[in-house]
């Protein structure tokens, strides 16, 4: 009970902000509206890319941009991120970045694997 | 006891712009999520972690398919429907694709509605968003009958790379294991709403604690989340 008291003594002036200005996360419906369409436009022209078999390099480039806008469309406006404090927001969206390094590791340990294959498992033709 | 406490997204506590206002935050006393709900912080936290374990099946796939030296099979034809007499490729996969991003629209359309404490609206919403996820889940599992029925195993499959099927099992099993919790999540939520719980302030029958709308922007914090693993998925799996 003593632990709850002093709790709300220290939130005492958030909680009270709080009930005057709202409740949570309010935005316009429009917005929605409007990334929703962005959504289905992006994930139409994804799956463009393979209906109208384009290759190579630009079908990479093309997958990761309409993979990364729609990523981030989700995570900003409809998961709310856009608004949230930058102390949660970067505690949240930094750490998946190294993921990145681990990527890279792993590209070069891939690499490495195939060659080892190629040497010793492939029959020369 | 338990007050309840909202997200607080106004600038109420006043901080330094940028990477100050972090350090600000971070170093304070007691809570490094100022103007953020525990039951939110934790969602995202748990968010997070889900984000590794999906990062390290995609990482895993990615280097079984770069490291092997039999050819990939092509999921464009590997995944393609004959309708009505025509030939398309991976239509199953982008039907699924936009099933999935349709109940995302209308889950952000429930927690707007929630927060307007429209009931009905929000309860009916959280509802077509979870039989969008069945829908999903139904068409998944008519995408694996498919597969099996051709022959593709995880020890293999008839047109290439072994691992495309361990690969395939195991990302696509996991997503829609994800996928099947929300839907009963939802409908959980859906239920509490539709009933007036956080109207009325009913306790919870597990926690004893009185609950909140901001429940259905958890719930959808997490729904959405499936929706932006699919979004990898389809890139780096279907698609490349």
């Amino acid at each position: 009970m003593t632990q709850a008291t002093i709790y709300a003594d220290a939130h005492g002036h958030q909680t009270s902000v709080a009930g005057a200005h709202g409740e949570g996360q309010q935005h316009p419906i429009k917005l929605y509206l409007v990334v929703w369409a962005w959504l289905f436009v992006l994930s139409a022209c994804s799956y463009l890319v393979d209906y109208l078999g384009v290759h190579g390099y630009l079908r990479w480039a093309l997958i990761l941009l309409f993979m990364v806008l729609k990523a981030g469309l989700i995570v900003a406006v409809f998961m709310h991120m856009a608004w949230e404090r930058l102390a949660l927001a970067y505690a949240i969206l930094l750490p998946p970045v190294f993921v990145l390094v681990f990527v890279a590791i792993m590209v070069l340990e891939s690499d490495h694997t195939h060659l080892i294959r190629i040497m010793s498992f492939v029959p020369p033709t | 006891m338990a007050e309840i406490e909202w997200t607080n997204s106004g600038a109420s506590t006043a901080r330094p712009a940028g990477w100050r206002g972090i350090t600000a935050d971070w170093s304070s006393d007691q809570r490094a999520f100022k103007n953020v709900s525990w039951g939110k912080a934790m969602m995202w936290i748990f968010l997070l972690s889900d984000t590794f374990i999906f990062g390290c099946f995609l990482l895993s796939y990615m280097t079984a398919r770069m490291s092997t030296t039999v050819p990939w099979p092509n999921p464009s034809e590997v995944f393609a429907l004959t309708i009505a007499g025509h030939h398309i490729p991976l239509i199953l996969i982008a039907i699924m694709t936009f099933v999935l991003i349709s109940s995302s629209g209308t889950m952000a359309m429930a927690v707007n509605f929630g927060y307007r404490r429209d009931r009905a609206k929000t309860a009916a919403l959280m509802l077509v968003t979870a039989a969008f996820g069945a829908t999903f889940v139904g068409m998944q599992a008519f995408e694996w009958t498919k597969l099996i029925s051709e022959g593709v195993r995880p020890w293999g499959n008839p047109w290439g790379a072994a691992q495309f099927g361990s690969s395939f099992f195991m990302i696509t099993g996991f997503h829609g294991t994800h996928v099947t919790i929300g839907v009963i999540f939802l409908i959980i939520i859906a239920r509490k709403v539709w009933r007036g719980d956080f109207d009325v302030e009913r306790r919870g029958f597990f926690t004893s604690r009185k609950g909140n709308y901001e429940i259905v922007e958890i719930t959808g914090l997490y729904w959405h989340f499936v929706d932006l693993v699919w979004v990898f998925i389809f890139a780096f799996f279907y698609l490349w």
